[in-house]
C-alpha cells in the first residue's frame, strides 16, 4: 500500500508543479536558514575536546586593583582572564597538578636556510612539554620535547604541519635546524592537521584563530626575552626593563592544568587558596580571594565565545522557518480541499479514513523529504555564504554528520507536522456533500 | 459597503484566515526588527574615524635578533619614505582607528586618585603624525621635533607634553580650556610620576576599538584618544602610517614596500594595509549581518507573497460558481476585483494588528539576547504596515483579476 500511496502522492504533486515547487522551496528555505544558523551555534558552543574537557582547567587568580575590579566578557567583576608571569612561574614550580603548562603567544621571524623561501613572521606559542600531553595535538614526526628540555631552556621547536610544509616541503624534519629570530632551534616534532574549531586554550587572543605555527619551550622564550604577542593588561606601573616586566602585576599568560579526578580538583583548589594567602602576606593580591578553575566548557561560557549575532540569527531563522511552515500548511490545505470531490468519491466507494490519512500524510512526507534534501543543499550554500561573509568563521561554518541528520529529520518533521492538519481536514469530508454537486 | 458579506464569507474558512493572518503577523515582526538592526549597523559602520582614510596606509617591519637597532631604523625609514615621490607625509605609529589592536591607559586628574576618571587610547607619533592621520588641530600647538622621544622597555613614565582629542578634552575640562592644563596618564594611586601637560586639541580621532572600548560601561570613550610624542620601540618592530598624495595611494604602497625591503635586509617588511581595508575588515561582521538580514527580508516577503497568491488562487477556484452567480446577477468585473482586494486588505490588517504585538515581543527578546539596547522605535510599525498592505494587494491582484474574468455563464452550468 505504501508504494501505491507514494505513487499517488507523486502523481498528485506532478499535477500542480508550481504549487508543489512553492511548498518544497518554502520548506527548503526555512530549513536552510535554520540549519545554517544552528550549525554556527552548535559548533561554536560545542565541546572542542570532548574526551577530556572536564579534566582540563584554566587557572584564574584575582591579583587586580583593589579600587577597580577586573571586568569579564559579560561586564561583571571577575578574576582577570590571564595570569602574571610570576604566578605562572610559581605554579609551575609547585607542580601540584597532574599536568600543567604556563603558556603565551609569541611572534618571531622565521629565517629559512633555503634562500628561495623569504623570511616570514610567524605566530607561535611558548609552552611547557605538558601542553602537548594536555591538548593532544597529533604528531606525524617525532614527539614533544621532554621535561628535562623544559628545565634546560633547550633550543628546540615543534612545527605545525603548514610550517613544516613551507620550510621542509612536508618531509620528516626531526633533527633539522630552524632559525628563529637569529637563534637556531632543533626540530623535535612535527604536528599533523590540528584545527580545534575553537582555540579554547587561548580565548583572549582570538577564539576563532588558527592554532600556532610553531611551539617552543616557555623557559627558552623567557630566557631570550621574547615578549608576548597577545593581549597584555596592567593595573599598576611596572619597573623598567624585562626583569621589571616579569615581576609586574601585568597579566599576559595562560595557565592550564589537568586534574584527573574531582578529588584532585578539590586539592588543587585549596592549593591555590593557600598560594594566594601566602602572596597576600607578601603584600600582593589586595582583593578578596577569587580563584577560578573553570573546565573547558565553563571557560567557553565565561568568555562568551558564541557571538550575540549568532544567537539573533538562530532566533530569526526559526521565526522564518515558522513562516515557511504556516505557508506550507495553508498551501497543503488549499490543495487537499481542492480534491474534496475526489476524496468524497473514494469515501463513498468504501475507503476508510485511516487509508485516506495514510495516503495524504505520505504526500506531505514526500514534500518534506524533497524540501529537506533541497534544504540540505541550500544549507551548504548558506554555510558557504557565511564563510565568504565572515572570514574568521572558516573552521566553524562546516556541516557535520549530526547536523546533516538533524536537517533531514527537521525537514520531514516540519512537513509532516504541516501536513497533519490539512490531512485531518481532508479526512473529515463527508461523502454525501461532495457527491451532491457532481 | 461590501465589508459585511466579506467578513461573513471569511468566517466560513477560519483556519485559512488564521494561517494567512499569522504568516503576515510573523512577517511583520521579523522585518520590522530586522530593519531596525540593519539601521543600527548602518549607523555603527558610518561613524567617522576622524582620519583621512582614502589616501593612507600602514606598513610594519620586524627586525631579526637581539641586536637589531629599532631606534635608528625608525629614523632612516622615515627619512627614506618622506623623500619618496607621491608621499605627502609619513609618521611612526603604533595603531590606527578600527585596527582592533592598541594600547589604552587610565586617565587621572589628581595625585593619589583611587578610581580613574576615564580611559584613553594611546596613539604614539611624531610631529608629522597629525598631518599624516589627517586630523585637525583646533587649539594649541603641534609637537616640536625636539619633543619626540622613544618609548621602550626602560620607559615607565610618560612624556611631559601630550595632545588630546576634543572628546577627551571636553570630558576632563568641560569648560573648553584644556590647553595648558594637565592630566595623569598613570594610575596615581600607585605611582608618583609628574602629570602630562595638554599642549593641543585635535577635532576627531577614533580609538582602535570604536565599538568595544569603554570605561566602566561608558561607551563615549570611543573617541578618547591621547597623542603621545614618542616612537614605540618596545621590541624589534616598527610601524608607519603613510599618507599619499590624493589618488596615488596604490602606487605609493608598492613603492614604499619595495624601498623598505631594499633598504634593510635585517628584517621582514610586513602588514602592508590600506586604512580602507582596515575599515572593511573591522566592520565585516556588521556588513555580513546586514547582508544576511537583507536576504532574510527578501526571502520572507517572497514566501509570504507566494503564500497569499496560492491561497487566493484556491479561494478563487473554490468560488467560481458564486462569482459567476454574482456576475450573472449584475456585479461588474470591477466589483469582483474589489471584493478580493478588500478581502485581502481585511485579512492583512488583522494579521498586522496581531503582528504589532509579536513585533514588540520579538524586540524584547532581542534586547535580552543581543547588543540591541533599545526597544524598536514606533516608526517601524507604520512602515511595516504599508509594506505588507502593498505586498498583499500586489500578491492578490493576479488571482483577483482571474476571478473578475469568470464568465457569468458559469452560474448556469452545473446547477
Amino acid at each position: 500500500m505504501f508504494g501505491y500511496y507514494l505513487e499517488l502522492g507523486l502523481r498528485s504533486l506532478k499535477r500542480n508543479p508550481v504549487l508543489t515547487a512553492l511548498m518544497v522551496l518554502g520548506i527548503a528555505l526555512g530549513i536552510a536558514a535554520s540549519m545554517t544558523s544552528l550549525t554556527l551555534l552548535h559548533i561554536m558552543g560545542s565541546d572542542p575536546i570532548p574526551w577530556k574537557s572536564n579534566v582540563l582547567h584554566n587557572v584564574q587568580l584575582d591579583n587586580w586593583d583593589p579600587n577597580a575590579p577586573f571586568k569579564n566578557a559579560s561586564g561583571e567583576d571577575d578574576a582577570p582572564d590571564q595570569v602574571t608571569y610570576r604566578d605562572a612561574k610559581a605554579l609551575m614550580e609547585a607542580g601540584k597538578a597532574d599536568l600543567q603548562s604556563a603558556m603565551y603567544k609569541v611572534a618571531m621571524p622565521i629565517q629559512p636556510e633555503n634562500p628561495e623561501v623569504k623570511p616570514f613572521l610567524s605566530l607561535g606559542r611558548a609552552a611547557y612539554s605538558d601542553f602537548f600531553a594536555m591538548f593532544e595535538p597529533p604528531f606525524v614526526y617525532g614527539n614533544r620535547w621532554d621535561h628535562a628540555q623544559d628545565d634546560q631552556h633547550a633550543r628546540v621547536v615543534v612545527l605545525s604541519k603548514d610550517t613544516n610544509e613551507k620550510l621542509f616541503g612536508g618531509q620528516n624534519s626531526v633533527g633539522k635546524r630552524v632559525r628563529l629570530n637569529e637563534v637556531d632551534y632543533t626540530v623535535v616534532g612535527v604536528l599533523g592537521e590540528w584545527k580545534p574549531r575553537i582555540k579554547f586554550y587561548d580565548l583572549t587572543n582570538g577564539s576563532l584563530n588558527d592554532p600556532e605555527e610553531f611551539y617552543m619551550p616557555y623557559t627558552t622564550a623567557i630566557e631570550l626575552e621574547a615578549g608576548g604577542a597577545g593581549n597584555n593588561q596592567c593595573w599598576k606601573n611596572s619597573d623598567p626593563g624585562w626583569q621589571g616586566y616579569l615581576e609586574s602585576e601585568c597579566v599576559w599568560q595562560q595557565f592550564w592544568v589537568q586534574l584527573n579526578s574531582p578529588d584532585r580538583l578539590a586539592e588543587y583548589r585549596s592549593f591555590l587558596d593557600n598560594y594566594v594567602n601566602e602572596q597576600k602576606r607578601l603584600g600582593r593580591f589586595p582583593r578578596p580571594i577569587h580563584n577560578n578553575l573553570f573546565n573547558v566548557k565553563e571557560w567557553l561560557e565565561n568568555q562568551k565565545v558564541v557571538p550575540k549575532d549568532v544567537e539573533v540569527q538562530v532566533g530569526l531563522s526559526f521565526a522564518f522557518l515558522l513562516v515557511c511552515l504556516i505557508n506550507t500548511i495553508g498551501l497543503l490545505l488549499a490543495k487537499f480541499m481542492r480534491k474534496s470531490s475526489e476524496i468524497g468519491l473514494r469515501r463513498a466507494l468504501g475507503a476508510e479514513k485511516r487509508q485516506l490519512f495514510a495516503q495524504y500524510i505520505i504526500e506531505s512526507g514526500v514534500i518534506g523529504i524533497s524540501g529537506g534534501l533541497l534544504g540540505l543543499l541550500l544549507t551548504f550554500g548558506g554555510l558557504w555564504m557565511v564563510r565568504v561573509l565572515y572570514e574568521d568563521y572558516a573552521n566553524v561554518a562546516r556541516l557535520d554528520w549530526s547536523m546533516v541528520f538533524t536537517t533531514i529529520a527537521l525537514a520531514i518533521a516540519a512537513a509532516v507536522l504541516a501536513g497533519l492538519y490539512p490531512t485531518w481536514r481532508a479526512c473529515q469530508i463527508a461523502p454525501a456533500t461532495q457527491l451532491k454537486t457532481q | 459597503m461590501e465589508i459585511r458579506p466579506i467578513i461573513s464569507a471569511l468566517m466560513r474558512s477560519k483556519v485559512a484566515l488564521i494561517l494567512i493572518g499569522l504568516q503576515i503577523a510573523l512577517t511583520l515582526a521579523i522585518i520590522c526588527n530586522a530593519l531596525f538592526i540593519m539601521s543600527q549597523r548602518m549607523e555603527t559602520m558610518g561613524k567617522p574615524s576622524g582620519m583621512s582614510e582614502n589616501d593612507t596606509f600602514m606598513i610594519s617591519s620586524s627586525g631579526f635578533g637581539a641586536n637589531f637597532d629599532t631606534k635608528s631604523t625608525f629614523i632612516t625609514d622615515l627619512a627614506l619614505m618622506r623623500g619618496l615621490p607621491g608621499v605627502r607625509d609619513a609618521a611612526p605609529i603604533n595603531t590606527v582607528p578600527m585596527s582592533d589592536s592598541g594600547w589604552s591607559e587610565v586617565v587621572n586628574m589628581q595625585p593619589g586618585q583611587k578610581t580613574a576618571t576615564t580611559a584613553t587610547a594611546i596613539f604614539f607619533m611624531d610631529d608629522h603624525g597629525i598631518d599624516t592621520y589627517g586630523t585637525h588641530l583646533i587649539a594649541g600647538r603641534n609637537f616640536k621635533p625636539d619633543e619626540i622621544t622613544f618609548h621602550d622597555r626602560q620607559s615607565v613614565d610618560w612624556p611631559p607634553v601630550i595632545i588630546v582629542t576634543k572628546a577627551l578634552a571636553d570630558k576632563i575640562y568641560p569648560n573648553g580650556d584644556a590647553v595648558g592644563k594637565t592630566m595623569y596618564l598613570t594610575d596615581t594611586a600607585h605611582s608618583n610620576f609628574p602629570p602630562q601637560t595638554i599642549i593641543g586639541v585635535v577635532d576627531h580621532l577614533q580609538s582602535p576599538w570604536p565599538e568595544t572600548f569603554d570605561f566602566n560601561g561608558d561607551h563615549s570613550v570611543s573617541e578618547y584618544v591621547t597623542l603621545v610624542p614618542q616612537m614605540n620601540a618596545y621590541g624589534n618592530g616598527t610601524r608607519y602610517l603613510i599618507r599619499a598624495d590624493t589618488g596615488r595611494r596604490d602606487e605609493v604602497m608598492k613603492t614604499v614596500e619595495s624601498k623598505l625591503v631594499e633598504s634593510n635586509h635585517g628584517r621582514i617588511v610586513r602588514s602592508l594595509k590600506s586604512i580602507a581595508a582596515v575599515r572593511a575588515e573591522y566592520y565585516s561582521h556588521d556588513r555580513a549581518m546586514m547582508i544576511i538580514l537583507g536576504t532574510v527580508i527578501f526571502c520572507l516577503l517572497t514566501i509570504t507573497a507566494l503564500g497569499i497568491v496560492g491561497m487566493a488562487s484556491f479561494w478563487v477556484t473554490q468560488r467560481r460558481r458564486q462569482i459567476g452567480t454574482r456576475r450573472a446577477l449584475g456585479a461588474t468585473r470591477l466589483s469582483i476585483l474589489r471584493y478580493f482586494l478588500t478581502e485581502n486588505f481585511i485579512i492583512t490588517t488583522g494579521g498586522l494588528v496581531l503582528g504589532s504585538v509579536l513585533t514588540y515581543a520579538f524586540s524584547l527578546w532581542l534586547m535580552a539576547h543581543s547588543q540591541v539596547a533599545k526597544l524598536l522605535p514606533w516608526e517601524y510599525l507604520p512602515i511595516g504596515f504599508v509594506c505588507l498592505w502593498l505586498l498583499g494587494q500586489i500578491a492578490v491582484l493576479g488571482p483577483a483579476t482571474r476571478a473578475a474574468r469568470v464568465s457569468p455563464a458559469i452560474a448556469t452550468r452545473s446547477v
